[in-house]
């Protein structure tokens, strides 16, 4: 409940922050008639980290999302989202955020955000209160009764955003949640993430076919490789969040992890 | 990077439009826009009462456009209230049948193995030619208003249910399961997508049945009455009163014309988030 979205570090459920495992994969293979779209897929982060997932589209990146989002069962291997294997509980667990923003146009930037309250029978007004603070602390203040459609594509990606962390689930799920921006907003919300997470944290995992934007957001960042999908190769970034974008970019650290993401690509 | 720091908004972030249209703007758009049409009808009148008067055409077979004003005036009292009957009777089955094609298509929508049994039947019920329906219904419910209500629902309710399950039907798939991961029912997702999506389909269906409501209380009328603007017509033909039928169909056209307006309002009213239409 955003009741208890606090800043303190504590995540959601209560449990304590940053222990235990948050996403873990075992051998996790689909295929959808002929195409083997995943294969072996074998990879876990602990709680509130996060993972990033790169690689050629069409290389079931989004596939794998679904599976881990309980939306989809694999074909082999198990998964588990904090202790929960069946896909209704994973689905409880898990906030999926899609490239697209997917906002209702006939609803306020406020009321798209409440959605998931008022979807667990939280009154529309209790909703609306419970929210209201976030767009402020989320750079939305004034913005609340504004429909999407008079929204630039970065502010709709922000109260797409809001929604997710309002809907209070432990695990978000983005999938190439800035795809859609041009590169200077991309950058800056991408910084804006950053900052969300850095108050709220969660386990997220993350999937673009965007090496550096990996490399930014995430501490462990997968290299899958084209279809079918298999882990190629996994790098730890784990970048400060609080330095400039400039310097990490330019580092010889960022550089060297970016040449060998694109090799492993291929 | 800056944390803690607000982030930048900028002016492009909100595209509100800068200022409302003026009282006096809309109404020079609007007659931007319908110039054409009442200039066209203007000069179709004229063209008509010239062809009468030059060439002398009597008024049984062919009334002038002002034969047509003149006889408002002498048979004021029997069009009148020959009008209240059928707007009544077009308005009630009107409101009948939005509310069964609505009914209908959030029920076919949302059981599948009953859209797969009724669909079929529903779309052949409309190769039924109601003009061979209405005398029946007449025999089965009496020479009152209960069997033109029958027929103008029956005739509306078709393209409200086949539009409104179009557009139930059409609603994006992420938008579905975006709300299953926000914890969504099936009855939420319904309620808060499904039904607010479909709501500019329902209205396009709303319009088109809007267009066909007077024919099918006329259609009633013809099949056993002893009021309305039918009735009317069909009494004035034998005797050859022309200009009282045309009298007839101009109110009819009224009524049509009214209802469609009605209709465009309550969907501006209902789906204010809508992206703005070409008027037709």
């Amino acid at each position: 409940m955003p009741a208890e979205l606090s800043s303190n570090g504590n995540g959601p459920h209560g449990a304590s922050a940053d222990d235990g495992v948050g996403i873990q994969l075992r051998g996790i293979g689909k295929r959808f008639g002929e195409i083997v779209a995943l294969r072996g897929i074998d990879f876990e982060i602990q709680r509130h980290s996060r993972i990033g997932i790169v690689g050629p589209s069409g290389g079931g990146k989004s596939t794998l999302l679904h599976i881990v989002a309980g939306l989809m069962e694999p074909d082999t291997g198990e998964v588990t989202v904090e202790g929960a294997t069946a896909a209704g509980d994973r689905l409880a667990r898990c906030a999926l955020m899609p490239q697209r923003d997917l906002l209702l146009p006939w609803r306020t930037a406020l009321d798209n955000a409440t959605i998931a309250l008022e979807n667990r029978g939280i009154s529309r007004s209790e909703a609306r209160n419970r929210t209201r603070p976030l767009f402020a602390r989320f750079g939305l203040a004034m913005f609340e009764d504004v429909r999407p459609a008079q929204l630039s594509g970065g502010m709709r990606q922000r109260v797409s955003f809001l929604r997710t962390l309002v809907a209070d689930k432990d695990v978000l799920l983005l999938d190439e949640p800035f795809g859609a921006l041009d590169s200077i907003t991309r950058a800056q919300m991408q910084e804006w993430l950053l900052r969300a997470l850095g108050e709220e944290p969660r386990t997220v995992l993350l999937v673009t076919h965007d090496v550096e934007e990996a490399l930014l957001l995430s501490k462990v960042v997968v290299v899958l490789s084209a279809r079918p999908g298999r882990v190629v190769r996994e790098l730890t970034a784990d970048f400060p969040t609080d330095a400039p974008r400039r310097e990490i970019v330019t580092s010889p650290k960022f550089v060297a992890l970016k040449e060998q993401a694109l090799e492993a690509i291929g | 990077m800056s944390a803690g720091a607000p982030p930048q908004l900028s002016e492009e972030d909100l595209l509100v439009p800068a200022t409302r249209p003026t009282l006096g703007k809309r109404l020079g758009s609007m007659t931007r826009t319908y110039a054409s049409a009442v200039v066209l009808t203007l000069g179709l009148l004229v063209a008509w009462e010239l062809t009468v008067r030059l060439a002398h055409i009597p008024e049984y077979l062919l009334p002038s456009p002002t034969q047509i004003l003149g006889d408002f005036k002498t048979d004021w009292v029997i069009l009148w209230p020959a009008m209240w009957v059928t707007l009544r009777e077009v308005l009630i089955g009107f409101v009948i049948a939005t509310a069964a094609g609505i009914g209908l298509a959030v029920l076919l929508h949302l059981s599948g193995p009953l859209r797969r049994a009724l669909y079929p039947l529903l779309i052949g019920s409309q190769t039924i030619p109601i003009v061979v329906l209405a005398p029946i219904l007449v025999i089965l419910l009496g020479y009152g208003i209960l069997p033109k209500l029958v027929i103008v629902a029956l005739i509306c309710f078709f393209p409200i249910v086949v539009n409104g399950l179009d557009g139930l039907r059409a609603v994006d798939d992420d938008f579905i399961q975006m709300m299953y991961t926000l914890d969504a029912t099936r009855w939420g997702i319904f309620r808060r997508v499904e039904f607010p999506g479909a709501l500019p389909s329902f209205f396009s269906g709303m319009r088109i049945a809007a267009t066909f409501a007077a024919i099918g209380a006329v259609f009633g009328e013809w099949s056993g009455s002893n009021a309305g603007l039918g009735y009317v017509m069909l009494e004035a033909t034998p005797n050859l009163l022309t200009a009282r039928i045309f009298a007839a169909i101009l109110m009819l056209t009224v009524i049509s014309l009214a209802l469609f307006g009605l209709v465009s309002l309550m969907e501006r009213i209902a789906v204010p988030w809508a992206p703005k239409r070409e008027s037709a």
